[in-house]
């Protein structure tokens, strides 16, 4: 076994401290080395976005980061995205909107409706699709969850 | 005959309950799950399509450090020629155990050979990498009409033809036979006056849900076996392992984990029993995961098919007869979906003389799975563009032509059976009188299409419990796997029973050890069947709750009734209790009430769906976008729209990738050349409008409030549709899928 | 008396007859009828006393559990047909 790294991020606005291996990739050390199993595996090559958090400010495939990148750094996932006692206006949109059957690929689809909001708190529905095409979901047809972006949007 | 009636939970929109879960990361999935000393496991499979096995060394995988365990078909039980009853019809045990770890050949690219158990999953990887096999590799039999020739190399030398009962004598590549007959054909197309006679190609396509399939297995040192994992039936999870390792049912649990999306795929069991031996071998929990790859290459798609269909109307537009040559690709082992292909092809119409064979073939492809209506949007290409062929010969509107001949209340099936009351007419009626449908849409190389589908819908078993809490609520415990909002459309045909709102109801899904028999969410059956096995668990709360108001007013439980959420006594006594309020005393009354219901209906009503579409056909690149999409449906009645929604539009958008783009692409050699999400190119919301989803509501007699199920029929018209739709745009049919740039412009000569 | 429909593929057992109307309470009555009227008909459709794995048996119009202990009115229609289950394609 490689040598394991010490890395320090911060996640979710905590600082915390990790051991990992070099070929590890941030999707794995959220999900195995630190329990954080919100962020998915659909393809583990960055074709899927299940796996979407946000790092820096900016969407990324946890996949297609390392582990080790992230020191030092800010990580966002969708285990952060609520308040203790409120949901998050696009989590609240996309149950009001049953935007998710299976549920599978939600969290990466609301942690890029989150960087998309982030930066265009207005988009049209082109901008929404654009922006989600990174993201696969095989169940709705994608009908419901534009919607509940561009209500997420409106509601702000 | 129901009527439509006013509900007061059923036709709501509650959010789900397990929505928050979902929507916060906390649901935990198949891979999710973790234990104490858990080992990882990973599948060595076959890179040749078709090739005897001569030699399997796994000494040097199990020297590696970190490696616990490694595993192949001498591991499991010897299955001889032992049938396996599956509960849902019988299946050869060989070929079902073959499909986990192959014994003696490899039938397919990505066929499971070996499997490793090893301290963590790099390690488990690199460990298949040290496994040596030896294979003799044979000649590929790729398409199911060269697997028909005559001198076509054998997969199973064994295989013989069956047709209802009777055997071939020779082995060949054709697994079954099937047929319908009615009337008489020849006399039919002899009164035609416009006959069309076509023939289609359709390719593998895969179900493409986004979770990957996973499983963990412990065993009890006292042989008890654990099964954790992701499924559309945990129940047919513990019988298909217990056939495959000849294990008994009550030493085996399955503890159904949140499932991200099956579709149809996932049924049958692949790494479930493979996770077993190596927690067997090893003594420790096993976690074996699949990468996207290996679900590609290793898990049943749907088959490729080609198709014959010939249609005759007089120049009225009645359809006079019709025929249908069906022939499917199995995949490595016997079982397309050829029969419910011809059980639905021309089920759309009122037709007196049909014949339908249908041919089950075996490739060296993975052996095929259902998806979502399995054999339905296959035989739907072919028969709706031919009708829609018939009714551009004839002048005569797309639409109109399928009222003419609509299938209704009384008329018979081509299979035989007479249809109960459906709603064929109705989804067509309102296709028509839909402002898509009128809108203009003459722009250059813009087109319009319309298609109709059937799906038939089943029952099966299912079991539902409920138990009472004091203050007024109840805990639903089922057995379905919730793939798309059903834990929400079971507990609301609770609450609508007992008279309290949705949010008064806790469901659960739970293990095969804590609830009755359920079969699988699959075959639209969920809402249908295990609501109804709510309704009735509901039914039995409410006689047991009004025996307890009886004893409260010392009154006879003749003279208590129940309506509107309050027992009240009738003859005499004026006495009334909500309840809420009787709950909080069932103590006193005789303690805790707990209801039980358990079906297994055979109403299940047919659907149907007729969808209309606009595309513009960019003469350049041959790329065809979807400018509108409208998709109507009979849903009996839709217990939550919005989920019954999302079924026609995900259906819809499933069928739109299965017109355009998805298909598994081959190599001479038999590997699929296109294994990742990105080169099997899915829809993406950026390829799409909004899906218009209609939803027509002609009850089912068959179910308490008229459901019908409707997660299936939305996949079968897209295609033909969108076929009609890219006819309209610039004259060209197309009869092969999926309808790519490049098949376009093959099509209007342009390359 | 119940009519069961003869699937096409059976035809060459009834002289190509389409329905045949045979006295039975039950499916196992039926096709014990039918068995003795046009011989071979139980071997197609049975296997050791219970109906072919792979088959499905419809009594008007409604899919039935399969079992040939299944009761039958006297006007009943039958039907043989492929089973279908949970959207499997249940293969032989």
């Amino acid at each position: 076994m490689a040598r394991r790294s010490h890395v320090q991020t911060t996640l979710n606005g905590e600082t915390v401290e990790f051991l990992c291996e070099p070929r590890q990739s941030l999707l794995e050390v959220l999900r195995d080395e630190l329990h954080l199993t919100g962020a998915k595996e659909g393809c583990n090559n960055g074709n899927c976005g299940a796996c979407s958090v946000i790092l820096d400010g900016r969407l990324v495939n946890s996949c297609l980061v390392l582990g080790v990148e992230t020191e030092g750094k800010s990580v966002e996932t969708i285990e952060g995205l609520a308040e203790p006692d409120k949901l998050h206006p696009i989590q609240d949109a996309f149950l009001e909107n049953a935007a998710l059957q299976c549920g599978i690929c939600t969290p990466g689809f609301i942690m890029s409706a989150k960087a998309l909001l982030d930066q265009n708190p207005n988009p049209t529905e082109h901008e929404v699709r654009y922006w989600l095409a990174g993201n696969l979901c095989r169940c709705t047809g994608y009908d419901k969850i534009v919607r509940a972006v561009l209500d997420a949007a409106a509601a702000k | 005959m129901l009527e439509n009636k006013d509900y007061k939970v059923i036709g709501t929109r509650p959010i789900r309950h397990d929505g928050v879960d979902k929507v916060t990361g906390r649901a935990l999935y198949g891979a999710d799950f973790q234990a104490a000393g858990l080992l990882h496991g990973r599948v060595l499979r076959s890179p040749h399509a078709h090739a005897r096995i001569t030699s399997i060394d796994t000494s040097r995988a199990e020297a590696l450090p970190g490696v616990k365990g490694v595993v192949t078909a001498k591991d499991l039980p010897d299955a001889g020629d032992k049938v396996a009853d599956l509960g849902e019809g019988a299946v050869n045990l060989k070929h079902l155990c073959d499909n986990i770890l192959a014994s003696d050949k490899v039938l397919y690219k990505g066929h499971a050979v070996a499997a490793v158990a090893a301290t963590n999953p790099h390690i488990a990887e690199e460990a298949c990498t040290l496994i040596d096999v030896e294979y003799e590799v044979l000649p590929p039999v790729l398409e199911v009409r060269q697997a028909m020739e005559p001198d076509a190399p054998l997969l199973h030398e064994h295989l013989k033809t069956t047709s209802l009962g009777e055997t071939a004598d020779e082995p060949s590549n054709v697994a079954s036979h099937i047929q319908h007959k009615l009337g008489d054909p020849e006399k039919g197309f002899a009164e035609a006056d416009v006959i069309i006679e076509r023939e289609f190609v359709t390719g593998t396509v895969h179900q493409g849900y986004i979770e990957p399939h996973n499983a963990t297995a412990h065993y009890n040192q006292d042989g008890q076996l654990t099964i954790w994992c992701s499924t559309q039936g945990a129940f047919t999870v513990r019988e298909q392992v217990a056939e495959i390792l000849q294990y008994p049912i009550s030493k085996i649990k399955v503890v159904p984990m949140e499932i991200g999306g099956g579709f149809g795929g996932k049924i049958s069991v692949y790494i479930k029993p493979v996770a077993a031996l190596l927690a067997k071998k090893t003594g420790k929990p096993v976690k074996v995961l699949m990468n996207r790859a290996d679900v590609f290459e290793g898990t049943g798609p749907t088959p490729a098919s080609f198709i014959r269909v010939k249609m005759g109307a007089t120049n009225d537009g009645k359809i006079t007869a019709a025929e249908a040559y069906l022939a499917f690709e199995a995949g490595a082992y016997p079982g397309s979906p050829v029969g419910p292909g011809a059980m639905c092809i021309f089920a759309p119409y009122n037709i007196e003389n049909v014949i339908i064979d249908g041919y089950d073939v075996v490739v060296n492809k993975p052996k095929t799975a259902p998806y979502r209506a399995p054999g339905a949007p296959n035989a739907a290409f072919g028969s709706e563009t031919v009708v829609d062929e018939i009714a551009e010969k004839l002048g005569i509107d797309p639409l109109e032509i399928r009222l003419l001949n609509a299938a209704k209340e009384g008329d018979r099936r081509a299979d035989g059976p007479v249809h109960p009351r459906i709603g064929c007419i109705e989804t067509v009626e309102a296709a028509k009188a839909h402002p898509h449908y009128t809108a203009p849409n003459g722009k250059k190389h813009h087109g319009r299409g319309v298609a109709s589908g059937y799906w038939f819908n089943i029952g099966l078993e299912s079991s539902v419990t409920i138990n009472v809490n004091s203050d007024g609520t109840i805990n639903l415990i089922e057995g379905s796997t919730d793939i798309g909002g059903t834990r929400a459309s079971i507990a609301m045909q609770a609450a609508e029973v007992l008279g309290i709102s949705a949010e008064s109801v806790n469901p659960s899904v739970v293990d095969t050890e804590s609830v009755g028999y359920t079969a699988v969410t699959g075959g639209s059956r969920t809402t249908y069947a295990t609501g109804y096995a709510a309704y009735e668990a509901a039914q039995d709360v409410k006689r047991q709750m009004i025996v307890r108001a009886a004893k409260l007013w010392e009154v006879d439980e003749a003279n208590v009734q129940f309506a509107d959420g309050e027992f009240s006594s009738i003859n005499g006594k004026e006495e009334q209790i909500s309840f809420r309020d009787l709950c909080a005393r069932l103590g006193e009354t005789g303690g805790p009430i707990v209801g039980s219901g358990t079906v297994n209906p055979g109403g299940a009503g047919g659907a149907y769906a007729t969808h209309v579409v606009d595309v513009a056909v960019d003469e350049e690149t041959g790329k065809v976008d979807i400018l509108r999409y409208t998709a109507v449906q009979d849903a009996g009645k839709a217990i939550h729209p919005s989920y019954v929604e999302g079924q026609i539009q995900g259906g819809a958008v499933q069928g739109i990738g299965w017109a355009l783009n998805e298909e598994y692409i081959y190599n001479a050699e038999g590997e699929m050349t296109n294994a990742s999400f990105l080169d099997y190119r899915m829809p993406t919301c950026l390829d799409l409008p909004m899906i218009d989803a209609v939803i027509v509501e002609v009850p089912n007699p068959g179910h308490p409030y008229g459901v019908r199920g409707v997660g299936e029929v939305p996949i079968v018209p897209p295609m033909a549709a969108i076929a009609n739709a890219i006819y309209d745009a610039i004259g060209v049919r197309m009869t092969e899928l999926p309808m790519s740039p490049d098949r376009l412009l093959k099509a209007m000569g342009k390359i | 008396m119940p009519i069961v429909a003869i699937p096409s593929l059976l035809r060459n057992l009834t002289n190509g007859k389409e329905s045949i109307t045979v006295p039975g309470t039950t499916i196992r009555e039926v096709i014990d009828n039918l068995e003795t009227r046009y011989p071979g008909m139980k071997a197609r459709l049975c296997e050791d006393d219970r109906i072919k794995p792979g088959l499905a048996v419809y009594v008007n119009g409604l899919l039935t559990r399969g079992s040939i202990l299944e009761s039958v009115d006297a006007d009943a229609e039958i039907h043989f047909l492929p089973a279908i289950g949970g959207g499997i394609a249940a293969p032989k």
